[in-house]
């Protein structure tokens, strides 16, 4: 899953007979970017002031951890959570360190998640972004520790949380600890909801293996972003188990609304006044 | 042994599977079939049993034993509907105060299209959130393969035993050197580097207890393996059949919360 997550990335520039002809001109490398989507190059300025929408196509490019909250929270009143960010390295793995400090230079941030409290339009939210940036969102023991530490918090000071996932699953460099932090966080969540509180998940693309398998199928209420994959298994994996192709719209949020599995599709236009709306119904 | 030949005898066609062990450690065994939604997975045998006369729900997962009863059974790769299945038999076994003991072999969750129409993640994701809060006590041991999310969802105890030779892991070590390699054929040196035998997995606090077997592996002697899991069933479940519902919820959540 993870592998085929990394490897959409890569965008490759063709050279084509046409280009040679062009004259030279100075364009600042990052004005243009690729589309995931139709694959049209299009104006980053303009891709940034549509919400990272592709101008041409409508796809939604993925939003980083701190681009999320400032669409989501009320200025100024999004306070994160001290964390104490210890990274355990219980398989010793070859070069694992030298990951984890390339993926914070990537984000910009400690680990694949952040967690703070905030308002959105006056109501009071534990909320958790995960950050693709950072080793695709995967999970591993920090994860696990800040996902449950917020929801704790939450469950104690009866907090509503709202988790928007964007992640590959379990983290394999941390074998199986990262497997136990899908019971430890879903326990979290068990707690949270025999108290009575409400949960709501936003599901972004990716979301996949242990984190579908966990937390982000557990909420009373589940939203998901257009076109973003969603699903337990790796599209390879699963097409070398039935050695057939699938369709495309496979394990895309539209095909979980369709199954049942989540509640609504949300345009990121919309997202925050529909956690308000219904933040403010639970109250 | 190392850990790749550990790999190859929980996976071995001559390995004791939960079908054998169900009869040779309970009594009056009576299975329950389907999830009351979609249909019976096979890969998850369920039911009552007594254990020297005391009555316990039973969850299984089971590849099966010839190749007839193996494409049955789905070689152990268990559906949504077997987890929901499972589910159900926990919060019976829960109404009426029994004790669940799991037994854990497989390679992993089914990863077809229609497990993920039906919702296999959120299959296992509400196993894991309910087995939480589960009133009574669990026991889930793993018998040759605990293979991943799939093998968690149904251990998630107040005590997690493993035999001495079967392995518990992330993922299979063929998808793990295929992903962090690009290389399944380094599916051997994964092994080693992943630990995911029961000596590392003890020394890692995952697991409680090592349940060594008969020489030569549990197969050279299956009825001594079966009597050794039913004396320590019995052992723990007279320990935490004492301890109050209270008790047992917050043992299991502290037992995960220290990862």
């Amino acid at each position: 899953m993870l592998k085929e997550i990394m490897e959409k990335k890569k965008v490759q520039v063709k050279k084509g007979k046409n280009n040679r002809k062009m004259p030279k001109v100075d364009i600042p490398a990052d004005m243009f970017t690729k589309c995931p989507g139709c694959g049209k190059g299009v104006y980053r300025k303009d891709v940034e002031s549509a919400k990272k929408t592709c101008p041409n196509c409508g796809k939604l490019f993925r939003m980083s951890a701190v681009e999320r909250i400032a669409l989501i929270a009320d200025e100024g009143t999004y306070v994160p959570f001290k964390n104490d960010i210890k990274h355990a390295d219980p398989l010793g793995f070859p070069e694992y360190e030298a990951k984890l400090s390339k993926a914070a230079a990537a984000s910009g941030l400690p680990e694949a998640v952040v967690s703070g409290k905030c308002e959105i339009s006056g109501e009071k939210a534990i909320i958790c972004v995960m950050e693709s940036k950072f080793m695709m969102g995967s999970m591993g023991s920090v994860v696990g520790e800040i996902l449950t530490s917020a929801i704790e918090e939450a469950t104690e000071r009866r907090h509503p949380v709202i988790i928007f996932t964007a992640s590959g699953g379990a983290r394999m460099q941390e074998g199986m600890v990262s497997l136990m932090q899908m019971a430890k966080v879903s326990g979290a969540l068990a707690k949270h909801n025999e108290a009575g509180l409400l949960y709501i998940t936003v599901l972004t693309d990716p979301t996949t293996g242990g984190v579908t398998a966990s937390f982000a199928s557990l909420g009373d209420i589940i939203l998901a972003e257009k076109g973003a994959l969603v699903g337990f298994a790796g599209r390879r994996v699963i097409e070398q188990t039935i050695r057939q192709k699938l369709p495309e719209n496979f394990q895309s949020a539209e095909f979980l609304l369709e199954r049942g599995f989540i509640d609504a599709i949300v345009d990121r236009d919309n997202q925050k006044e529909m956690l308000a709306k219904l933040l403010k119904m639970h109250k | 042994m190392n850990a790749w030949e550990k790999v190859n005898m929980a996976r071995g066609a001559d390995r004791p599977t939960s079908q054998f062990y169900i009869s040779a450690i309970f009594d009056s065994f009576v299975e329950l079939h389907g999830d009351r939604n979609f249909r019976d997975d096979q890969a998850i045998i369920g039911g009552i049993g007594l254990l020297n006369g005391r009555a316990v729900t039973i969850i299984a997962q089971e590849k099966g034993i010839n190749l007839q009863e193996k494409s049955l059974r789905n070689f152990g790769a268990v559906h949504p509907e077997g987890y929901r299945k499972s589910l159900r038999l926990m919060k019976q076994a829960e109404k009426f105060g029994r004790p669940i003991v799991c037994f854990v072999d497989t390679q992993g969750a089914y990863c077809g299209v229609g497990a993920e129409e039906r919702g296999q993640g959120e299959a296992i994701a509400r196993n894991l959130a309910e087995m939480m809060q589960l009133k009574v006590p669990v026991i889930s041991i793993i018998l040759g393969e605990g293979g991943s999310g799939g093998a968690l969802a149904i251990a998630v105890a107040n005590k997690v035993f493993m035999l001495e030779n079967a392995v518990y892991s992330i993922l299979s070590p063929e998808g793990f050197a295929s992903i962090l390699w690009k290389d399944s054929k380094r599916a051997e040196e994964a092994a080693e580097a992943m630990k995911i035998t029961a000596s590392d997995l003890f020394e890692l606090g995952i697991i409680d207890e090592i349940l060594p077997e008969p020489k030569g592996g549990a197969q050279n002697a299956s009825s001594e393996m079966a009597e050794r899991i039913k004396e320590k069933l019995e052992n723990e479940l007279n320990h935490l059949s004492r301890k109050s519902e209270d008790w047992l919820q917050k043992h299991r959540y502290k037992r995960f919360r220290k990862f």
